[in-house]
């Protein structure tokens, strides 16, 4: 984490977000209700372009935080005001603004509350990016949480009929990894500082942390993080909560929540707890791997799509999850890129699934049937979508599984053998699927008459299918931003552990380590 | 220059299925097959003018690069152009031309007419990329691309559930070779920490153990098991037939199907140094190869009967590239495309004929309704019966040849294929009996005509190459093996036998195959038998094997997969969950009476469990 770049004297993280606060502000003093929607979509958009002016910004081969903030607030807590992007959140700051504007702009089914709900949106966005960007461990903490509340709403005020027991259960599930995580920040910030406190992460990375707090520490964060992932078991409030949540709510759940916990395994677990790390290997390897082949048996006999949208994340969720503790080059770029790759198909998904839902109010499976006649283009871009989503190459999904699979094998051979079942099982769940909605004859008069997309509908779908075929014709620009950072994480670990990737192979021919 | 033209070659039908895609709606009828058909021809054009340097012996293999594609595993999108990938590009756009054309008027009318077309493009784009992939990634890509456009065309007619059904059950068949496939390249990317053909190749004799080069060539022919139709991954292919015949002729026999076989040959260097693994590639063809051409003698419907004719034809394209026969292998795939292809071409204009027909049991009596067909057909039937000169007696004896020349355990393979030769020619010959001769047993209103020339035209041509194509390699002029030569340097090939066993060989094979056609002709010459008895229900049904499939792994692992989903999950995991949830509440109840707000009771509990934890780690801590 060496190398950090002068503080720009523009502050676009501290800019990212805050846009998102101030479209809050904006849409709480907009009067007219029938405005609420597109005002929100362009304060989105306007989010989106300061990420990607970030990202284009954004110096290519360097492993460490870019676009540093830093300011202390209270020196004897070691508290303040502490912002960075490196390979590893770069992609997921992106990630979130592309989905923001999507999301909102397929909320047009919200008719009550509105206002509300528009400012939850964007309050949720800021909180999302506040955790990304965020390097003081008690600022995150808070981003953390306060992320939490927006998300309670979303799903508990404008979701299903079933939506307040999800929204409780999704509160407590997350509240009780909360706890564990606040109390491991609090005991981290108190062992890792030399003379006081400290909160922040790039300090505390020099922590002299004995293995027995290294573990302790694992635990209480790692336990927060594999239920936000979610890791086998503790998955159940993941379908529970899609299938209440509104569309909208699905797509940022799914799309980037779920990610917020992988990310967490990598940036603290792995960079903090190596030692830790090195030895729980077995056990995330073992859950991961059960996640893969679990989810998507499950996901088989779904009769709620989105239930089964809900239980393939958890199947694709495994793959993020075996790569990053694959501790190598090739696992760990796969595990990030996917986390991408996931947010952008099953935000697809979910969003295709809400279309539908728009228009028979109903998600049963077997209400449908015969759809591929009456709704071509919906037919031919869920298909598309489920394709990217099984990992067929050039799509993107197939760059995430392909170097979690080979990266995974390296360290753990014979996991990645199980593993590499799930490629069978999501083309079962998925096809299974697409044949019971869309191909047949048409069983019920209510489905001969449904509209094919419109052009909103179309236009929404639009951008996530044109970045599913850059990423999986030409991941390269993805990869050369992930790569420095990710093996800058296995640096430490090889420097702090008797744990040395891999070698593999001799004829590295056109191989360069980016320095 | 070379490398434009080969980039071309894949670009043209690429660009073509996007054109389709977006452009096949508004474009009147046969404008799309055209414009399809053209880049198809103009793909083979590009090879064609590509490979005239590898034919004058100028030529060198080249790479061409794309762009730069996955970093950390040392792979660039880049194709390879040496005379193998030539060849197959040559049959694979040739073939895939000439389907093409005739796809313009067997899809005449089809509402989804531009749409076909689309798929067809994509197709050829796909093979090509499997094709001319100068590493494993890149191969594996056009792997499951032709499996993708495999799946869209089988169930093109969607709205037939059986359509819908055989596609996913392609797919997913495929996919379960696949995971071979998948763990061979993680085995070869950990020794190799490379995935190009090159460096693979030239270093496995120092990085491969026999029992590693064992284990990538037996997870390689998993997958090749599942693309090649082979046992036991076979039972998608008879379902693909619900396809448009087009593609039946296209994808699942003259190209796609053959991938494992391509694969086979092109990682030779692999099994050379895998006995064990190519001896098991040329034992699973044998048996396949047997095993399917007895299911084809009870076969009633015409599609199926050259289903199980492809199954068993790739089984002997198995046998002579495990016995280290590649030329002999790769010949056979070239020369079996040209007339399966035409056999199944043939039969779409019969099935066009007859109004949708396609049971045998209600045809008969067509040579005279339909000439062209039939006498196309005819050299089609002889071809792949092994009669000389026609093109299947060259290849298939080379096979059978080269395997008998290896004697030893090798001789019972010889045995096993001289048998299934036998049987070729007799179920074959059964098909044209109960297809073309004797008297028709058509229902009412079925009026059987003769297709249109877009449609015979590419018989024609067929028949062609079904005559002359096997003179490119025979024992007199081995053009074919010279070709190929710098290919297969650096793999020990096997001996095609000489001198008077040649000649002793070639007339076992021809005798087997005129006794076929002999029982077959008598058999069915002026009757259709009664084939109901035990063994014919039997064969037909192929032996329940596909029922038995579907029994253990659809039925079952539903049944399995619904318990683990509504029971162990829903009760078990989530019970255990929501009982937890329960108690917290009640707990919650209990401790604040006020019974609005969990939320606000978790909030608490957040901050007393944090503090409880907290003085649990700072107390271990001090440790």
């Amino acid at each position: 984490m060496s190398g950090e770049r002068a503080p720009m004297t523009f502050p676009i993280l501290s800019v990212i977000i805050a846009l998102p606060v101030a479209g809050a502000l904006v849409v709480a003093a907009i009067r007219r209700k029938e405005l609420v929607l597109p005002v929100a979509v362009a304060s989105s958009l306007v989010t989106l372009g300061a990420a990607v002016w970030m990202l284009v910004d954004f110096q290519v081969g360097e492993a460490g935080f870019q676009f540093v903030e830093q300011a202390t607030w209270y020196q004897p807590w070691g508290v303040g005001w502490h912002l960075g992007v490196d390979g590893i959140s770069l992609l997921l700051v992106v990630l979130t603004a592309f989905l923001f504007p999507i999301a909102l702009a397929a909320s047009t089914a919200i008719t009550r509350r509105v206002r509300e709900y528009a400012m939850a949106m964007l309050l949720l966005e800021a909180g999302i990016l506040g955790v990304f960007l965020c390097l003081d461990l008690l600022v995150f903490f808070v981003f953390w949480e306060a992320m939490l509340v927006p998300m309670y709403f979303i799903i508990g005020v404008w979701g299903g009929e079933r939506r307040v027991h999800a929204a409780v259960k999704f509160f407590l599930f997350t509240a009780f990894g909360s706890a564990l995580m606040f109390a491991g920040i609090l005991a981290l910030g108190f062992l890792g500082g030399e003379g006081g406190p400290t909160f922040d992460f790039v300090r505390l990375l020099d922590a002299d942390l004995s293995r027995t707090a290294q573990f302790w520490l694992f635990g209480a964060f790692g336990l927060s993080f594999a239920i936000k992932v979610p890791i086998f078991p503790f998955h159940t409030w993941l379908p529970d909560a899609h299938v209440e949540a509104p569309t909208a709510g699905s797509v940022i759940l799914a799309g980037i929540l779920l990610k917020l916990g992988a990310y967490g395994l990598i940036r603290f677990c792995l960079s903090l707890f190596p030692e830790a790390s090195v030895s729980l290997v077995p056990v995330l390897a073992v859950l991961a791997v059960i996640g893969i082949v679990y989810g998507a048996i499950v996901a088989i006999v779904q009769t709620d799509v989105k239930r089964l949208v809900a239980y393939s994340s958890v199947s694709h969720l495994g793959f993020v999850v075996l790569g990053i503790f694959a501790l190598t080059s090739q696992g760990l770029q796969g595990g990030v890129l996917q986390m991408v790759n996931h947010g952008l198909t099953t935000g697809a998904l979910f969003l295709l699934v809400g279309m539908i839902y728009e228009r028979r109010h109903t998600r049963e499976i077997g209400q449908f049937g015969g759809l591929g006649a009456v709704m071509p283009r919906y037919a031919g871009i869920f298909l598309f979508v489920a394709f990217a989503s099984i990992g067929l190459p050039g799509l993107n999904g197939f760059i995430g599984e392909f170097f979690v699979l080979i990266g995974s094998y390296l360290s753990l051979p014979w996991y990645a053998v199980v593993a590499a079942l799930g490629v069978v099982l999501a083309a079962v769940y998925l096809l299974w699927a697409y044949q019971r909605m869309f191909t047949g004859p048409i069983t019920l008069e209510e489905n001969r008459g449904l509209r094919d997309l419109g052009v909103r509908e179309t236009l929404i779908l639009v951008p996530i299918i044109v970045l599913i075929l850059f990423l999986g014709i030409y991941p390269k620009p993805a990869l050369d931003r992930i790569q420095p950072s990710v093996d800058s994480v296995l640096q430490r670990i090889e420097q702090t552990t008797d744990y040395r990737v891999p070698d593999f192979g001799t004829g590295m021919a056109g191989y360069e380590v980016v320095p | 220059m070379t490398g434009t033209l080969v980039s071309l070659a894949i670009l043209l039908p690429l660009g073509g299925s996007v054109v389709l895609l977006f452009a096949g709606k508004r474009l009147p009828e046969p404008l799309a097959g055209v414009i399809a058909t053209l880049t198809v021809a103009g793909a083979f054009g590009c090879a064609a003018v590509a490979a005239v340097d590898f034919l004058t012996g100028a030529g060198e293999a080249l790479t061409v690069r794309w762009f730069d594609w996955m970093p950390a595993f040392g792979v660039d999108a880049s194709l390879g152009w040496d005379r193998l990938s030539a060849l197959m590009t040559l049959v694979v756009t040739g073939v895939g031309a000439l389907i093409h054309l005739y796809s313009i008027g067997y899809m005449k009318g089809d509402a989804r007419f531009g749409r076909f077309f689309t798929y067809l493009n994509l197709f050829i784009a796909s093979m090509l990329i499997l094709v001319l992939a100068d590493n494993f990634a890149m191969l594996f890509v056009g792997w499951e691309l032709v499996g993708l456009c495999s799946y869209l065309l089988i169930s093109f007619w969607f709205e037939r559930e059986t359509a819908a059904a055989a596609g996913k059950k392609a797919f997913i068949v495929n996919r379960v070779g696949d995971v071979g496939f998948i763990v061979a390249l993680m085995v070869v990317f950990a020794h190799f920490g490379s995935f190009r053909f090159d460096t693979v190749f030239e270093s496995a004799p120092e990085v491969l153990t026999t029992g590693t080069a064992t284990a990538i060539g037996l997870l390689l022919l998993v997958g090749a098991a599942g693309k090649s139709a082979q046992l036991p991954l076979y039972v998608w292919l008879p379902d693909a037939m619900e396809g448009p015949t087009p593609v039946s002729a296209l994808i699942h026999a003259a190209t796609m199907v053959t991938a494992g076989v391509y694969m086979v040959a092109r990682t030779g260097a692999i099994f050379g140094m895998a006995p064990i693994a190519a001896g098991t590639v040329a034992v699973v063809g044998a048996a396949t190869a047997l095993y399917a051409a007895t299911i084809a003698v009870a076969q009633t419907d015409i599609k199926r009967v050259l289903a199980y004719s492809t199954i068993s034809q790739l089984g002997y394209m198995f046998m002579g590239v495990g016995a280290a026969a590649y030329v002999a292998g790769v010949f056979h795939l070239m020369t079996h495309s040209f007339f399966k292809a035409l056999l199944f071409l043939g039969a779409g204009s019969v099935i066009h004929g007859m109004h949708g027909e396609q049971d045998m049991a209600k045809m008969g009596g067509l040579r005279r309704k339909m000439p062209a067909t039939f006498a196309t057909m005819t050299i089609a039937w002889l071809a792949i019966s092994g009669i000389p000169p026609l093109a299947g007696f060259w290849s298939k004896d080379e096979i059978l040849g080269t395997v008998f020349e290896r004697g030893g355990a090798w001789t019972v393979l010889w045995g096993v294929g001289l048998l299934t030769a036998l049987l070729t020619a007799f179920y074959m010959t059964r098909m044209m009996w109960l297809t073309f001769f004797g008297e028709p047993r058509w229902d009412d209103g079925v009026h059987p005509h003769e297709s249109p020339a877009v449609m015979t035209i590419p018989l024609l041509a067929l028949a062609g190459l079904s005559v002359v194509g096997g003179l490119v390699n025979t024992p007199f002029r081995t053009t074919l093996e010279h070709f190929l030569d710098p290919v297969f340097d650096a793999v020990r090939l096997a001996h095609v036998p000489t001198g008077s066993t040649a000649v002793a060989l070639a007339g076992a094979s021809v005798i087997a195959a005129l006794i076929g056609i002999g029982l077959a002709a008598l058999r069915y010459r002026d009757r259709v038998p009664d084939e109901t008895g035990f063994a014919w229900r039997l064969m037909g049904r192929g032996y329940y094997v596909d029922d038995v499939y579907g029994q253990v792994f659809a039925r079952s692992g539903k049944l399995a997969a619904a318990w683990l989903a509504f029971r162990f999950d829903a009760r078990g995991i989530d019970g255990a969950v929501e009982g937890m949830g329960a108690l917290t509440r009640k707990t919650g109840g209990w401790l604040r009476p006020i019974q609005t707000g969990f939320v606000r009771t978790s909030a608490a509990g957040v901050v007393l469990g944090a503090v409880a934890l907290l003085g649990w780690f700072l107390w271990r801590g001090g440790l």
